[in-house]
């Protein structure tokens, strides 16, 4: 391949700082999704396994409706659309005065799907526990809340912090999306980076590098 | 103590019950025996309402455990219940095992708790082993903490569901001492098991069932000596003869 490459535009101002602010996005972006995908998730993950036919179904309807529909519709439904669907003075602040609007949007899009995920996987983990255990904790006097604090919450969560490190791991690389609908993250930046040197294969190495970095960093601290 | 009238319970359109009555009274053993999938596991799962019943009326010390509105969770905790796979919890130390249902469900404080949970575990001779994991102790052990896990809670009623089936043989034994022990002490105890020298040796009376009824409801003595049904006559034909 016969290409000169350039490395040192990525140390030059401004692009440097591009890259800086794109990181910052996309670690905010991912972080803040993260803690309420994993709230969300834990709450409606629990309620599919409750006895509460009621509050189970609407679980299931959940997971299905954010599980099923693309991210990158979903990150358009609440960008575009949902402002529209509004009572007409709320959506005229959510369009004109809701500060930061790229980055709320992209958080509760991201958020909300990503709880779908967690929340199949919480279940999994719950309902992985042996039924026997229960029956003891009921058979010793526990209601059902104590059952899920002491028995069933331990166990579970402890089987499924490995699929939940990968579903962390992907809030980081799904936060690339938010680049549709207008936030500067690392994918964004570097996709300027490109138009504004013509160094494409620059700007997007860097921009492989630091997400493998930070995953890499996600995974061990997990 | 325990009375179960009319009782028949149902799974979808199988019949597991059918019309079962019987009652144990103050300190009274009795021992319920039969063929695999007679229901007896599924009885004693009705006493304590881990499993509803669809018809009839099982009343455990004045209160029904089948009427709407009984509050299931006190009743629980008066009644002790030991399973054929003990079912201790694994995250915790055997300690925790036997003081968790008597901070949070009898609000004992932390040194009672403690204070009985080590009597109850000196009791069935594993003391040393208080700090340890469910997963660090054989099956034998582990159904002795079970049972101490039950004793703690100062039960009226001891419902023991095939106690030693998953036990290697010479495991069965140490549990079963435990229980002759109960049993001697004036435990009132309802016991599905296949131990029939068990049987022989405490029971006050063997209630046999076969297809979801009770074929048989007698003294330990007569049932033993002169069983009435051709079926508990087969059962007992085959299971004595080893």
């Amino acid at each position: 391949m016969n290409y000169n490459w350039n490395w040192s535009v990525l140390v030059t101002e401004p692009y440097l700082d591009w890259l800086i602010s794109g990181f910052y996005w996309t670690i905010s972006v991912a972080l803040v999704a993260w803690i309420f995908a994993f709230s969300i998730g834990c709450l409606v993950g629990i309620g599919r396994t409750l006895p509460n036919k009621f509050i189970a179904g609407a679980c299931t309807c959940y997971v299905e409706l954010f599980r099923n529909v693309p991210l990158l519709v979903q990150m358009f439904l609440w960008y575009f659309a949902m402002p529209e669907a509004l009572p007409e003075e709320w959506g005229r602040w959510v369009k004109r005065d809701m500060p930061n609007p790229e980055f709320v949007t992209a958080v509760i899009a991201l958020s909300l799907y990503t709880a779908s995920r967690v929340a199949e996987q919480v279940r999994a983990g719950i309902e992985a526990v042996p039924k026997g255990l229960a029956a003891a904790a009921k058979a010793h006097g526990h209601g059902v809340a104590q059952t899920y604090r002491y028995i069933l919450l331990p166990i579970s969560l402890r089987m499924v912090v490995p699929p939940m490190t990968s579903e962390f791991l992907t809030v980081f690389k799904n936060s690339s999306l938010a680049l549709t609908i207008g936030l500067l993250e690392l994918t964004a930046q570097s996709q300027q980076i490109a138009e504004y040197t013509f160094r494409g294969f620059e700007a997007f190495t860097a921009a492989t590098v630091i997400y493998v970095l930070i995953a890499l960093v996600a995974t061990v601290a997990m | 103590m325990i009375d179960i009238e009319n009782v028949s319970k149902w799974y979808g359109d199988f019949q597991v019950l059918k019309d079962c009555t019987s009652q144990v009274t103050q300190k009274e053993v009795v021992v319920v025996c039969g063929p695999s999938g007679s229901g007896k596991s599924t009885l004693i799962k009705c006493v304590n309402g881990l499993e509803p019943v669809q018809q009839g009326r099982i009343v455990v010390d004045g209160a029904d455990i089948t009427a709407k509105g009984t509050d299931l969770t006190a009743l629980r905790a008066r009644i002790g219940m030991v399973f054929q796979h003990f079912e201790l919890y694994p995250h915790m130390t055997v300690r925790e095992n036997l003081c968790l249902a008597q901070e949070k469900v009898l609000k004992r404080s932390r040194d009672e708790a403690v204070s009985r949970a080590e009597l109850f575990l000196d009791r069935v001779g594993l003391s040393e082993h208080i700090d340890k994991h469910p997963g660090q102790l054989s099956g034998g052990q582990q159904q002795r903490v079970a049972i101490a896990r039950s004793l703690v809670m100062d039960p009226i009623v001891m419902l023991f569901d095939e106690p030693t089936s998953a036990l290697d043989p010479e495991m069965i034994n140490e549990v079963l001492d435990v229980m002759v022990e109960l049993a001697k002490e004036g435990m009132t105890m309802m016991v599905v098991t296949h131990e029939m020298g068990f049987a022989k040796k405490v029971a006050d009376r063997v209630i046999f069932m076969d297809e979801g009824a009770i074929v048989e409801d007698r003294s330990t003595e007569d049932f033993f000596g002169n069983p009435e049904s051709d079926r508990a006559k087969d059962f007992l034909s085959k299971i004595l003869n080893h």
